[in-house]
């Protein structure tokens, strides 16, 4: 037994270094690097106005992109986000103006469920490839919006009743901020502490052995995608209440925009990988770059090409790092 | 194929190894191999699984370099770096996986990538006239334009056996060709195989079947170990003798002393004309504390049979009981929750969730024992793990990835699994794969205990001596069946060996009416 330690002790001095991996923790620096310079290079940047402006922002995005990180972990991908958010958020607003705003709510969130659920149900059960899925569905809802506005504008200007859902204020905070953390912590919790987060984790990782470990793959699976679903609803019942008006679109550049948060943030595109508090910092980081660019006055195009570099470094790293795992 | 490819002295070797060995991180798995096979000549290889049939011939393909030795084509020492060098010199290879395009024809898949062309157009009245050459050469019946995709194995083989031709191919590596095939099939390919020869190619066969061996060859080598030990004209071999060449090792120390078992004890498992895919009418009993042995070669349907009764494929006719009850719970849920558990054959793309920790790794099949409503009781979880991971002597820090471990130790990780819930029955599908010996010993030991428990164990082995080590019974599986039940003195590698081995018509206690090989 004495003999026998030291061969312990290193063997147990490696893994622990190893355990916090650094690809976990990746997003924190480039974050925090453009924070600290956005705070030097602009005197408008630290301010609790600017920032608590960037999250109401960002509260439709960062709701849907926690929903999503779980569809990404359980080894599916959900393209339809952006346009289950137009249907929801016209659905909400049309509903709103004839039934009120409690119908308007129940509306768009029974919307979001069901988009969520066929697609979970067609993508697990039939087998087809989630990313076809979902794009289909992407433009089945989007043509659904445009038949439910007759390609007008949802106008609620004069409901300041379904206003109230994301603009009270609340201890200095609006309540969309509010509706957003506390959907964004129940996600996080969820998959970090339930049995539910490990079949999730189980499922994108190696879906035959959760399953021969008695995990039910597919429904675990299509929970994901309907909690996708809903959080789209959500973020479009958010969006609509802040601006007050809604209108029918495929949603695209919100789709890319919650992907790209959730691939920044270190979510393996693969499955079995990820965290909810990573994908809060690859948003947030995505919408400093943005809020950056408008401080500095940098013109808008170079803002996407930026976005697309750091997409690509980040899918780069996330590739790079299962070739060295090999 | 002109005549030049298949000059050469007649007494000169075609292919010849000269003390050949290699090895795989300390692991030998050839050694000082010499061998000389003449033109135009059928020789066989056989032995075990793991006895090196597969790496030998790899080596002669250009898939594997040598570490030792040299490797010899007509007299002229060569060093293959890939399959393409290797066709350089007419050295070509028929998989048991074939790689044919489906959709095109069977001219185009057999000029596929050296299509007579001009000028970027392929010349169709050219390839036509050397598609028609090479099949009245070599006597084939196929037909030109016929798509691949449409065609039955055994055709698809001599497609993929012209392309070879084609390419120049002068020596023919041909592994385990009848394995897919059926009857009829059978016959068609052995005459493919006759015909390679008459046209004074050269074939090196790879097969399981001795029978097939002893039919076709002219020479025969037997492996074993990574070590050859003879290279005989098929005339002054049979069946017997060939498997006395391929066994004949002592029983080493690394097995630990085997519980009793009595007559008399409970029968956890009763499995009765279980019909399945790839299990064709199985029925057997394991009794609590018995470690039964499920022996056969790679592909006789012993993991099927294991997932029938585990309920991870579809059962399509019989019973499963357990513990004297028919399941309640259908499917892989209502297993675990009976009391069996499967240790998959591989760890990697069955067992474990390799992104994850080892902790997770653990419980992953057993969340509701350590969780409330939901929620993992994640100072439960610790303690269990910890407890866990000390039984089947894991160290370390749990919350490390499981991929960090050695192979040992992530099949360790899955009996740790296995031993969180009480269970009746426990299934190891090939458990010391990719073991190093160390741990080994550990595993045998953990299965030992599990049985010593009053648990009803079954091992499934392609390796004969772990079988014989560890189990109180031996089945023997072919063909989806068991053909053989071996108890007792009867158990010994040789008796196995033959059942597994054995051929229609063969006599043998069981009567083996095994037409499918």
């Amino acid at each position: 037994m004495t003999d026998k330690q030291p061969v312990a002790q290193a063997t147990l001095a490696g893994p622990r270094f190893r355990q916090v991996q650094w690809r976990s923790v990746a997003i924190l620096f480039p974050f925090l690097v453009l924070f600290i310079a956005l705070s030097i290079g602009s005197p408008r940047f630290l301010n609790p106005l600017n920032l608590l402006n960037i999250l109401d922002q960002q509260s439709a995005t960062l709701m849907i992109a926690a929903a999503g990180t779980l569809v990404l972990i359980s080894g599916g991908i959900d393209l339809s986000v952006g346009a289950t958010y137009a249907l929801s958020a016209v659905v909400a607003g049309t509903v709103t103006v004839s039934s009120g705003p409690v119908a308007g709510v129940l509306a768009a969130l029974v919307v979001g469920l069901v988009v969520g659920l066929v697609n979970g149900v067609i993508s697990t059960v039939l087998r087809v490839n989630s990313l076809i899925v979902t794009l289909a569905m992407s433009f089945i809802v989007a043509g659904v919006a445009s038949l439910v506005t007759g390609g007008n504008l949802v106008v609620l200007f004069d409901r300041t009743d379904f206003a109230a859902i994301a603009r009270t204020p609340f201890l200095g905070v609006r309540t969309s901020i509010w509706i957003m953390v506390v959907v964004v912590v129940v996600i996080g919790i969820v998959l970090a502490r339930t049995t539910t987060g490990r079949y999730l984790y189980a499922a994108g990782g190696n879906p035959e052995a959760a399953r021969l470990a008695g995990i039910r793959v597919n429904a675990v699976r299509i929970l994901g995608f309907t909690l996708s679903g809903v959080a789209a609803a959500l973020g479009g019942i958010v969006d609509t209440s802040r601006v007050l008006s809604a209108q029918a679109s495929p949603g695209t550049a919100l789709t890319f925009t919650v992907l790209a948060g959730i691939v920044v943030g270190g979510t393996s595109i693969l499955g079995g990988e990820g965290a909810v508090w990573r994908t809060v910092v690859g948003v947030l980081f995505i919408a400093l770059v943005g809020n950056g660019f408008n401080l500095l006055g940098v013109d808008a195009l170079f803002q996407q090409i930026t976005l697309g570099v750091i997409l690509l470094v980040a899918v780069g790293i996330d590739a790079w790092s299962r070739v060295l795992r090999r | 194929m002109s005549t030049d490819l298949l000059s050469g002295s007649p007494q000169q070797p075609h292919v010849e190894l000269r003390g050949v060995g290699k090895s795989f991180g300390g692991t030998t798995i050839l050694s000082d191999i010499d061998l000389a096979v003449a033109r135009g000549s059928i020789h066989g290889l056989v032995g075990e699984n793991g006895a090196g049939k597969s790496s030998l011939s790899k080596i002669v393909a250009g898939l594997l370099v040598a570490d030792q030795g040299e490797l010899l084509v007509d007299g002229e020492p060569l060093v293959f770096r890939s399959p393409r060098e290797a066709l350089a010199h007419g050295v070509a290879t028929i998989a048991q996986e074939l790689a044919l395009v489906p959709s095109l024809t069977v001219a185009q898949n057999v000029f596929l990538g050296r299509e007579p062309a001009a000028g970027g157009f392929v010349q169709r009245r050219e390839l036509r006239a050397r598609f028609d050459a090479l099949v009245a050469e070599t006597g084939f019946d196929l037909r030109a334009d016929a798509v691949v995709g449409s065609l039955r194995t055994a055709d698809q083989q001599k497609v993929e056996v012209l392309r070879a031709l084609a390419s120049g191919a002068s020596f023919i590596i041909m592994d385990e060709p009848t394995a897919a095939l059926s009857g009829q099939d059978v016959e068609r390919l052995h005459e493919v195989v006759r015909s390679l020869a008459r046209s004074g190619r050269t074939v090196l066969l790879i097969s399981h079947f001795l029978g097939e061996v002893l039919e076709l060859c002219d020479t025969v080598t037997v492996l074993r170990d990574g070590h050859l030990v003879r290279t005989a004209p098929t005339a002054s071999e049979s069946e017997s003798s060939l498997i006395e060449a391929m066994l004949g090792r002592s029983l080493g120390s690394v097995f630990p002393q085997k519980g009793e078992t009595h007559p008399s004890a409970d029968v956890v498992l009763r499995v009765q004309d279980l019909v399945a895919p790839g299990v064709n009418g199985v029925s057997f009993s394991v009794r609590a504390g018995e470690i039964v042995g499920l022996a056969g070669l790679v592909g006789a349907g012993r993991s099927e049979i294991v997932h029938a009764i585990f309920g991870s494929s579809k059962r399509q006719a019989g019973t499963v009981t357990l513990g004297g009850t028919a399941r309640a719970r259908r499917g892989i849920a209502g297993a675990l929750h009976s009391g069996m558990f499967l240790i998959p054959e591989s760890r990697k793309d069955q067992g474990l969730v390799l992104q994850r920790s080892v902790r997770e790794n653990v419980t992953l099949s057993n969340l509701a024992r350590i969780s409330r409503m939901g929620w993992v009781q994640r100072r439960a979880e610790r303690l269990e793990v910890s407890g866990l991971l000390k039984d089947v002597t894991v160290a370390g820090d749990d919350r490390r990835g499981v991929a960090h471990l050695s192979g040992g130790n992530q099949q360790k990780v899955l009996f740790a699994r296995a031993l969180q819930h009480p269970r009746r029955l426990l299934i190891a599908d090939e458990p010391t794969r990719g073991v190093d010996i160390g741990s080994r010993r550990a595993i045998y030991d953990l299965i030992v205990e599990h049985a010593a428990r009053s648990i009803g164990v079954i091992v499934v082995s392609s390796d004969v001596e772990e079988i014989l080590g560890l189990a109180h019974r031996v089945l023997v599986v072919r063909g989806g069946r068991i053909i053989a039940e071996l108890e007792g003195e009867r158990m010994t590698e040789e008796n196995i060996l033959v059942a597994a081995f054995a051929e229609a018509g063969v006599d043998h206690e069981q009567k083996a009416t095994q037409v499918n090989p």
